[in-house]
């Protein structure tokens, strides 16, 4: 159960970790001023997340292990983050449609973590699901502008749904870890997270006048370590640092 | 005893918004001392807030200022920070600053989808006002805009 607890405790602080990291990249970019600080602070939230996480799985880790070697120094196979979450930006209509679909399970799922039996998690889970409310709303606001904006938007934003829609599989494929923390009343039961899905995600996307994606073959493996080409990258820069200057502060 | 210690932590200035103290932020959850050290409490506004450690080594510097040198600072996670802790004062302060206080309770929840809150520009006291950005200058604030006095404004949003 202990070793359960904390690749669990893994995967939720990765998909707040890689999100995070990569929604950094806009820093900067963004279209309009606004939206870049929107965007970053998203990215701070999602930073602020997985630092709680990290600091409860280096906990459970024990010895010297520190949030900040759990984050920094683990090789690509030994992240759980799910695959959505470490896919490439691409433009801002991809960005938008790969936050919506995540937020938007990330809001279902925090909501049922706060019955989590695990103490630890459901604190954090009080504390981030203010957050990711913040953060459901924003996405959806933004693809429905999307959607039912211009014809070059509303192509662009489907064209990126069609996209990533095989990622969003592995959000809720429940594997022996999400069944034995079930079992023990820990984790969250992710058939139940995808009815709340669905509906959200179909109400959405009608009012954007875009159209779901047939369901077909699902892309999995990242909660289990075996991930896409782009991790490798997104890790590159965010280890480079700490991995250059381990003894490194501000 | 704690309540001097009370009294040293209301002059500590929040680094992000500095005409709050700490305390009228609502960040202090706790003081406890246990013989001759001084165990504050401290919770994040936001979880990603950078400000944290700023306010720690403030909290540290103003109490060895006055003498105390054994100082643990504690943060806590639960329950949740939220704006329902700032005081009245704190409330006043930041009107008088320029950023509109939080109205009401919990999460904006009802901006879910919906007619964005009409919020009180801290200029000109007009209620016709815009949201800009549901994030602002740091992740407490929304960015509005007054469409009387035309002035754009900072609203620290409720959580």
């Amino acid at each position: 159960m202990k070793a359960q607890l904390l690749e669990y405790t893994l995967r939720l602080g990765d998909n707040a970790l890689i999100l995070g990291q990569r929604l950094g990249e806009w820093c900067g970019h963004g279209p309009i001023l606004e939206q870049d600080i929107a965007l970053s602070n998203i990215a701070l939230d999602q930073l602020g997340q997985a630092r709680m996480l990290m600091q409860y799985a280096a906990e459970q880790k024990g010895g010297d292990f520190t949030e900040d070697k759990v984050a920094f120094l683990r090789p690509e196979t030994e992240y759980h983050n799910c695959l959505l979450v470490e896919l490439e930006n691409g433009d801002w209509g991809r960005t938008i449609v790969r936050q919506f679909l995540f937020d938007t399970y990330n809001y279902f799922f925090y909501s049922a973590l706060l019955s989590s039996a695990d103490n630890r998690l459901q604190e954090i889970a009080q504390k981030a699901i203010k957050e990711i409310t913040y953060h459901a709303q924003w996405s959806a606001e933004w693809l429905i502008r999307l959607g039912d904006g211009t014809e070059e938007s509303h192509q662009r934003v489907q064209r990126s749904l069609n996209d990533l829609w095989e990622w969003t599989g592995e959000l809720f494929s429940m594997d022996a870890v999400d069944e034995a923390l079930l079992a023990e009343g820990i984790a969250v039961n992710l058939a139940e997270i995808k009815v709340q899905w669905d509906q959200k995600v179909n109400e959405i996307l009608s009012l954007a006048t875009l159209k779901r994606p047939e369901d077909a073959w699902m892309q999995s493996g990242g909660k289990q370590g075996e991930h896409s080409e782009y991790l490798g990258y997104v890790l590159a820069v965010m280890q480079h640092l700490p991995r250059m200057y381990p003894e490194a502060t501000w | 005893m704690t309540e001097t210690i009370w009294n040293i932590l209301k002059n500590v200035a929040d680094p992000e918004i500095p005409v709050l103290t700490v305390v009228d932020m609502g960040v202090v959850r706790e003081v406890e001392v246990e013989d001759q050290k001084i165990i504050v409490s401290i919770t994040p506004t936001y979880s990603g807030c950078p400000a944290m450690n700023e306010i720690e080594s403030n909290i540290r510097w103003a109490l060895e200022e006055e003498g105390y040198n054994k100082v643990e600072i504690k943060t806590l996670i639960s329950p949740p920070w939220t704006t329902d802790w700032m005081t009245d004062e704190g409330k006043a302060k930041l009107q008088e600053y320029g950023i509109a206080p939080p109205e009401g309770s919990s999460a904006d929840k009802s901006v879910l989808f919906g007619e964005a809150k009409k919020v009180m520009c801290p200029r000109c006291k007009s209620r016709n006002t815009t949201m800009v950005s549901q994030f602002g200058s740091t992740a407490c604030k929304a960015l509005y805009k007054c469409e009387d006095c035309k002035e754009p404004f900072d609203y620290f949003k409720c959580l």
